[in-house]
Formats: structure tokens, sequence, C-alpha cells
């Protein structure tokens, strides 16, 4: 580890490099870029993943943490930058390093006001573009904006800053969509969007040319939201992000909350939880079968993935209490004991399963015409996955190994034993087909841990209101969708400074433009419906 | 819950208790219950509620039994919008302009916490507090999100709803142009 920050100091002397697991570099925002091309290329570093990038209201001055991953050697890091003021608050980009800024960079102006030198589009993410303020500073006051019922202006063109060979800033635009050009709108209101996303398309016949995101139809300023609540308040709202990852996103979260308390959780409540997650992720799977198969004109996978899906429902709602939503994990366990017809439960559905797995590679995976809508469609090389940071089920259709469970064993994840599924084409079928393998990878987890939940308490005792010690923590898990991560930053209080969520989502839809570019536009569903994203994830 | 307590907003059949024109009356029903029988929903759906939206579609549930299952991409086609979910200020005038879209007679339903107040999400900066304050909602469905029977009950008290209603010369007759 002190290598890495003899090389971090060889590059920035200046920079303040803290020891720890994951070292924090503090570096001025001059600097920065330098040392970012360093991550990205030295040998050394090889820091090819960001993996999430946090805007920060630091009281004083905005700033930015950027935490990087290598996939090669395996090490961690964070980067810590602060604009000079809060006036005018600039930072250089790194969009053309990692891909997956472009569109986190475009965040952060919106919540922030940072804006990115040299980024091509700084135009806002999720809030309309006649929003006022940025709602994530500490002093932005919400009385500023109502709701306002004209239409919101689509723009074609895109601020940029620019920095020229003198070293000044300039103001310039960026053409997004020319007069020329045919572009076709897609949603918000779009059934195969899989909720409110928008497209804008340019077409050239049925060419795709490029597509252009509009996100924020379901922003729902959760993040905001955590920063007045209490840590046990904020855990009802990780549910309602991703909906279909309920259970590990809820994990997320209370695992980092227990890792920054020092709490111990008990072994039954492990057992419970990776149980739960493991269910989750093959409900997930289900309804994205059935979800994409519809998409793609096969409605009766429709009618048959939703009749098994509500089996796992079933066991959910007997111990849970919810089918959807179920507020099950708590800070150092899980709610309530499982339910006593839960085990039998589970070994039905284990046996149930993969008679229909059979049933459903039938009528859908051997089906001429869906092999030829989904084989070679869209696909997204390995480096890209990594650049885009595309985890799960889609970025290891892509042949990258980013499994959590794998890589940062968490629960009971290392006692089990099952495989990490890589496919190498990367396209649509790829991403089909990994995750209905992923279902039976799931089910045999649960084969190996249901019969041997350890006897105990489900969970331990913890004050209704918790305070965590000053600093900064981040944890992440694996989600149906890809790598959930909770950044929590606190000031020892009861409520988080700042917590920031890194969804697995918005990496999905800013790849769409890179796959979709030069298929017909029949292919955009398909490809959108194999990654599989859920929009109240991607907004947050 | 008892099947007796079901029957609550009994003040709904008495609208009709003043009587009506036999012929006219007599027409109003037949024409009421082909519609309250064949109310086609919107696919809409932001978020969580749509999903368990979907589970109403699919074979457990099965709304096909009430004649909701013709879920319709487009407004031009559909009776009812089911506000499936949160409803943020950008989405607002987008789902206004949808419900502008619908033919007459057209009906709301706010389903889930979200959709009637802003539920969980009621001190964000970005979520509209009901949708109620940019739509006429006739039937809220609580819940977060509500069970698929709840929806069915509140689609069920949706055709009790049509089924007094006046038809023709009152919800036939082409809607008012709202004064902008």
């Amino acid at each position: 580890m002190s290598s890495l920050k003899e090389h971090i100091l060889k590059i920035v002397p200046e920079a303040e490099v803290s020891e720890g697991e994951v070292p924090v570099v503090n570096v001025s925002p001059g600097a920065f870029r330098t040392l970012a091309i360093h991550l990205r290329e030295d040998a050394g570093l090889q820091f090819d993943y960001l993996v999430c990038m946090t805007g920060m209201d630091f009281g004083e001055n905005l700033g930015v943490y950027y935490r990087f991953r290598s996939t090669v050697l395996r090490q961690e890091l964070t980067v810590r930058v602060e604009t000079v003021n809060r006036e005018q608050p600039e930072l250089m980009t790194v969009a053309d390093l990692w891909a997956t800024a472009e569109l986190n960079e475009r965040e952060v102006f919106d919540f922030f006001g940072i804006r990115f030198i040299n980024h091509p589009d700084m135009r806002r993410l999720f809030l309309r573009n006649d929003w006022v303020g940025h709602p994530l500073r500490k002093d932005y006051d919400p009385a500023l904006n109502d709701v306002r019922l004209h239409s919101d202006e689509t723009l074609d063109t895109a601020p940029v800053l620019e920095v020229t060979e003198e070293g000044v800033v300039e103001e310039k635009e960026n053409v997004v969509f020319g007069d020329s050009e045919y572009v076709v709108n897609i949603g918000p209101q779009h059934p195969a969007t899989h909720g409110v996303l928008r497209f804008r398309v340019s077409l050239e016949g049925e060419m795709v040319k490029k597509v252009d995101v509009n996100c924020g139809y379901i922003h729902r300023g959760i993040e905001k939201m955590c920063e007045s609540m209490t840590y046990p308040q904020t855990l009802a709202l990780t549910d309602r992000l991703d909906y279909l990852s309920a259970h590990q996103n809820r994990h997320a979260l209370c695992r980092c909350i227990e890792q920054a308390m020092g709490l111990e959780v008990p072994e039954r409540a492990q057992y419970i939880r990776t149980i739960m997650d493991e269910l989750t992720r093959v409900a997930s799977h289900l309804l994205f079968w059935s979800t994409f198969c519809m998409d793609l004109g096969a409605l009766t996978a429709f009618f048959y993935g939703f009749r098994d899906r509500e089996k796992i429902l079933n066991l959910l709602e007997e111990t849970c209490g919810g089918r959807l939503i179920m507020n099950y994990n708590v800070i150092g366990g899980v709610m309530a004991d499982i339910h006593p017809r839960f085990v039998e439960g589970v070994k039905e559905f284990i046996r149930y399963l993969p008679g229909a797995m059979k049933e459903y590679h039938e009528i859908f995976t051997g089906n001429v015409i869906a092999r030829q809508r989904m084989r070679g469609i869209g696909v997204l090389s390995r480096d890209k996955a990594v650049s885009f940071g595309v985890t799960g089920p889609s970025g290891r259709a892509s042949g990258w190994a980013c499994d959590v469970r794998k890589l940062k064993p968490y629960a009971v994840y290392d006692k089990v034993a099952f495989d990490e599924v890589l496919r190498e084409d990367g396209d649509v079928f790829g991403r089909y087909m990994v995750r209905l393998d992923e279902i039976t990878q799931s089910l045999r987890i649960l084969e190996q841990l249901i019969d041997n939940i350890p006897a105990g308490p489900y969970s331990v005792k913890t004050k209704p209101v918790v305070k965590l010690p000053e600093g900064s923590y981040f944890t992440s898990v694996e989600a149906s969708r890809g790598e959930f991560g909770v950044l929590i930053e606190s000031r020892g209080e009861k409520n988080p400074y700042r917590l920031k969520f890194r969804s697995p989502g918005l990496p999905l839809v800013s790849v769409v433009d890179t796959l979709a570019t030069g298929n017909k536009i029949a292919d955009l569903i398909a490809i959108g419906g194999s990654l599989d994203y859920v929009v109240p994830d991607i907004d947050r | 819950m008892k099947y007796e307590d079901f029957k609550d907003n009994e003040y709904l059949e008495q609208l009709r208790a003043s009587g009506t024109n036999v012929i006219v009356g007599r027409l109003d029903d037949l024409i009421n219950w082909g519609r309250s029988n064949s109310v086609w929903p919107l696919t809409f759906a932001t978020s969580c509620c749509g999903i368990e939206f979907m589970a109403v579609g699919a074979a457990r549930y099965d709304f096909a039994r009430f004649g909701f299952e013709v879920t319709r991409a487009s407004p031009r086609q559909a009776d009812v919008i089911i506000v499936a979910g949160t409803i943020v200020h950008k989405m607002a005038p987008v789902l206004r302009r949808l419900y502008d879209q619908m033919a007459e007679p057209k009906y709301v339903i706010a389903m889930g916490g979200c959709a009637i107040s802003g539920g969980p999400f009621r001190n964000s900066y970005h979520v509209v507090q009901g949708v109620n304050t940019i739509l006429p909602v006739d039937v809220y469905v609580p819940g977060c999100p509500p069970r698929p029977e709840a929806l069915l009950y509140g689609m069920m008290q949706l055709q009790r709803k049509i089924k007094v209603q006046k038809f023709l010369g009152e919800v036939n007759r082409k809607e008012k142009k709202a004064d902008k």
C-alpha cells in the first residue's frame, strides 16, 4: 500500500495521502488532471474503473470524491478535490479518461453547479432546464422552484467550457442535434422504456445515428432528503430506488452504517440476508425475462415469468410482510425472524424452478426469430464496459468479472460455492443468457444455505438514534443490476452530512448511445431491454 | 376485512335516488354497463407501483376478469389513467398533457402514497404533493405500494362511479376548453 502512496507523491508532490485500507488523496484542482491521467495510464496504478463520483458541498467550498478501482491490480483509491471557490466552481473533466464520468459530471453540475472544463455537454441531467439553483448545495432554497405545468424546453445545443491554448476558459456551444437531422422522440411515456426514460434518437432512414438520453422524469431527490433524516429513517428510501433489488439496496446501506458503527451482525441475520438477496435476484431476473420477451413480442413469456415470480413474492410476504417494498433489513440484523414455513417454501421453490427454466428456454431462447433479434446486436466490448462502469449481468456478459460477491465477499457469500457467470459475446443474447444462468447459480446458493441457517438472535438491539463517527464510508453490494454502492459522509451527527447512492442504472443508460448507434431503431428496444435498467434507480 | 366493510361509499348510488327519465335512464344504464366493464387503462407507470400494476395484469390477479386488460400505449384510446408512482416536477407537464390528450369521458386513479400526497417523498424538492394538484382524481388507492387486491378494489369503485353517471347529455358531451 505504501508503494501506491510513493507513486502518487512522485506524480503530485504536494498531495496529501492518508493511510488506510483505501487511501484518500487530497489534491488541488490544478494538479488533479495530471494525477488523473497518471492514475489511468501508469503501469503501477491502472485505475481503469471509476466506481463512484460524488459531488460534495464541504461547507466552505464545493468538491468531488472520485473512487477508483483497478480491475487488473485489484486496488482502490479515493481522490478528494475541492474547488477554489463557491461562486465560480470549476474542475477539469475526466470524461475522456473514464466514459462513465460523462453523465456523472453532468449530475454533479446539476446538483452542485460545479462546471467541468472541456466536458462536451454541460446541460443539466435530471432537473428542468429552467430550474433555479442547485438543490444539493447546503444553501439551496426550495421555495425557488414551484411546480410548472408548461413543457420543458428541449435544448438542441449544449453549453461547454473550453480551455484555450493560452489557458483561458471560454464558454462555447456544442450542437447535440443539427438542423438537418431527423430526430425521433421516444418517451418519457413509452411502454418499452421500462418507466419514464426519454430518448431522443437521430435517424438515417432506419439506422440510429445518435441517442441522447434525457433522465430526471422520476428524480425524487432521495439523496437530499436523507440529509435531514436519522440513519434508521434513511433505510426506508433505499427500497424504493431500484424496487426490484429492494433487499440488496437496503443491505448495502445497513452494511455501510454497521461498518461505520463497528457493529457485529449475528450469524443468523447474515444467512437470512443472503437468502433474501438471492431470492430478490431470482425475482428480478424473472421479471427481466418477462418484460424483455414482451418487448420482443413474446407476450406469453410475460405470464409465465410473473406466475413464477409470484411464488417468490409469497415467500417474501410471509416473512417480511411486503410484496415489493419489504423494509426487512435493519441496522444490526433483520426486522423479524423468518416465518416457520419459510424454509420449506424455499426448498419447494428450488425444486420447482429448474423445470420452469427448461420451459423458458424452449419457449423463447431457442426461437429462431428471437435469436436473430438478439445475436450480434449491441455488442459491448470489455474495455468499454469497464470504462462506462457497466457492472452486473450486463458487464459480465462482456467478460468483465465484476461480481462484488466474488471480489469482496460480504454476508456469507464466502461460505458458499457458486460460479460467476461470464460470457465473451457481449451482445443482447449474452446479456440475456447471463441473467438466466444467474438464476441457476442463485438457486445453488439458496440450496446450500437454506438448511444451515444457524440458531441465535436475528438482530442486535440498537438505539433508535444512531450517531456515526466522523468520516467518509463506502460500501457496495451486488444488486440485481450491478454494483450498488453507498457513500456516507458523516460529521458525527445523527443524520448523514451527505449520502450518495452509486446506482448501477446510470452507467447502463449511458452506454445506450454506444450500443444503439449503427443499429436499426427496432434494435434499440432489444438493447434497452437487455440492459434491464430500472428508471427510479437511475434518477434516484 | 369482512365483505360488508367493502360496501362503504353508499352515497354513490344515492346520487341517482332522485330518479331519472325512464327511457333515457334505462339507456344510460345499458351504456354504462358496457362502459364500466371495458375500462381501458393507459400504460403509464413511473415507479414501484407500476410493477404491482403489471402484477395485476398478470395471470394471478388477472384484471381481465373486469374488462381492464386492454392496456393502451396511446392516451387517445384510453379511458382511465392509473397514476402509478411518484410524479415529480419534470413529469408534471407530461402527465397533464397525457391527461389532456385522452378522450372524454376519462377517469383518473391515484395509485399509491406518492400519487396521493407525495408519500414518503413529500419533503423532497422535486416531488409533486399529490396528483390532485394537477388532475381531477376519481379514486384514491392508498398503499406503498398498494396490494393488487387494493388496486382491483379501487377499480371496482370506479366501475360503480361510472354506473351512476348520466351518460347521455352529460359525460358524452364535449369537454369545455380550459381557460389558458
